[in-house]
């Protein structure tokens, strides 16, 4: 299929940027969307111009790495995939498809496609994790007994690649659905119980200093999370959150 | 708790309570209005009721009027940082593609319930403290000895232009509370497992509250 790409082009963190069109041919249907980028570069290659900066890593769905807005949409049409995984199938010969970074104030454009995440990592730091001895006398996690219930909800929880695509989705970049799914994967098990008030509260702050949107409830976050997390990890949070500030 | 409301998710707490006061505060008012259109005199007997006793003046009304301005200016307030978030907007969004129209308008169904709240307030409220509070007049009655609050009700829905400026207004009240209601609760932490009741509560909500006000305006306007 011959497609017209619509390309945000920025040279650098200061550089204002636009919309650069670009045609490319011969794509076929079984391509990934990743690889008719790799497609375009090589043509920008070839003649001489400067290729379009993307991130991309495992290109199997699991890294979090690509993170383009595609015809409106965090990882483009298709639900439940991210961009490495997003088939050309889903467009048409002829189409016209708008291709631009995740935009918010808190992932500035590094260039073209790629924009800084570490806002994520700095939520991470501040709480998301469990503090344990790993002296070698560390108890099996499985004797632990645990619901089949709670290790579901805590491993749906858990299955967020931290990508940014509810942030780029929300109308407000907010981050709550990413805090969420952190703060619910361990909130659910027991290992996570111990540090649970001071993980939350730090997390929540350190996501307000970032410069996040506030969540208003669309569920935009939801239906374009590749991993389909659920908008129960906001509200799960949200209790946590007043637990924690009640207990304090 | 210090600082909880200063946070985003105390800042959603804190709408979403004054959302609550203010559905409850819906339907009561409604539950008044609505005896209007079946008894006169027991429409005019509790607005006598509400205006006069010290509970409802002196400590619902001053809640009333702080909610209503704490979700409002709440309102702007986190409206302006949300924008803010987003330095540059995309150039293609396809929003419809994964929420409803109502919760991303949140902003505009709000303006257009605030400006029918001021003709509201031009209408009802100011005239009915200058009556009682200015000029002193607790009895409620007109020169004929009969009560005034049905007389004045009647008398505001003969204007077609207002009516209709009422009738709009509740449109954009059932679009607010569509998102709202369900909004409100989730804001609050209500787990998914009620989701779906809640929603079709709230659905039924928005829908069948504002429309008994459409009904009980064009009643008047119609048999008066």
């Amino acid at each position: 299929m011959n497609l017209t790409l619509k390309i945000w082009r920025q040279k650098g963190p200061k550089d204002k940027g636009s919309m650069v069109d670009y045609k490319v041919s011969d794509i076929s249907e079984h391509m990934s969307f990743l690889e008719m980028m790799d497609v375009l570069n090589e043509q920008l290659i070839n003649e001489g111009k400067e290729p379009v900066a993307f991130d991309h890593d495992c290109r199997e769905g699991i890294c979090g790495s690509c993170s383009m807005f595609i015809n409106g949409e965090a990882h483009g049409p298709d639900r439940g995939v991210t961009t490495c995984q997003l088939h050309m199938r889903m467009f048409k010969d002829g189409d016209v498809i708008t291709i631009e970074p995740f935009r918010a104030k808190a992932f500035p454009v590094i260039k073209d496609l790629v924009v800084d995440r570490s806002s994520f990592d700095r939520i991470q730091h501040a709480g998301g994790y469990i503090s344990v001895n790993t002296s070698g006398n560390t108890q099996d996690a499985n004797a632990i007994p645990i619901s089949k219930h709670a290790a579901d909800e805590a491993m749906d929880a858990a299955t967020c690649i931290g990508c940014g695509a509810c942030v780029a989705s929300c109308k407000n970049a907010s981050a709550m659905l990413f805090v969420g799914a952190k703060v619910s994967q361990y909130a659910l098990l027991p290992q996570g119980r111990i540090e649970a008030v001071d993980r939350v509260k730090n997390m929540v702050a350190q996501m307000d200093l970032e410069g996040f949107g506030n969540c208003t409830n669309t569920g935009a976050c939801e239906v374009e999370c590749p991993k389909g997390i659920s908008l129960e990890n906001i509200a799960r949070m949200n209790r946590e959150y007043l637990f924690a500030n009640i207990k304090d | 708790m210090s600082g909880f409301f200063k946070s985003s998710i105390g800042r959603k707490y804190a709408m979403a309570l004054s959302a609550f006061f203010l559905m409850i505060f819906l339907l009561q008012h409604f539950a008044i209005n609505i005896l209007s259109v079946f008894s006169p005199e027991a429409f005019n007997e509790a607005s006598h009721f509400m205006g006069t006793f010290w509970a409802v003046q002196y400590i619902l009304q001053p809640i009333l009027i702080f909610g209503v301005v704490y979700h409002f200016v709440m309102g702007f307030i986190l409206e302006a940082k949300n924008r803010s978030a987003r330095v540059k907007s995309y150039a293609r969004n396809n929003g419809g593609a994964n929420s409803s129209w109502m919760s991303r308008n949140m902003i505009y169904s709000g303006l257009a319930i605030l400006a029918f709240l001021i003709l509201h307030f031009i209408d009802f409220w100011i005239p009915e403290i200058n009556t009682k509070y200015i000029q002193g007049d607790m009895s409620g009655l007109l020169p004929d000895g009969d009560y005034r609050y049905y007389e004045e009700l009647t008398h505001k829905f003969v204007s077609p232009l207002r009516v209709g400026a009422y009738v709009i207004a509740f449109v954009f009240l059932s679009l607010h509370l569509m998102h709202g209601f369900s909004s409100a609760f989730q804001s609050v932490g209500a787990s998914s497992m009620r989701k779906e009741k809640l929603q079709t509560f709230g659905k039924a909500y928005a829908i069948l509250l504002p429309l008994g006000f459409i009904i009980i305006a064009l009643y008047h306007h119609f048999n008066h």
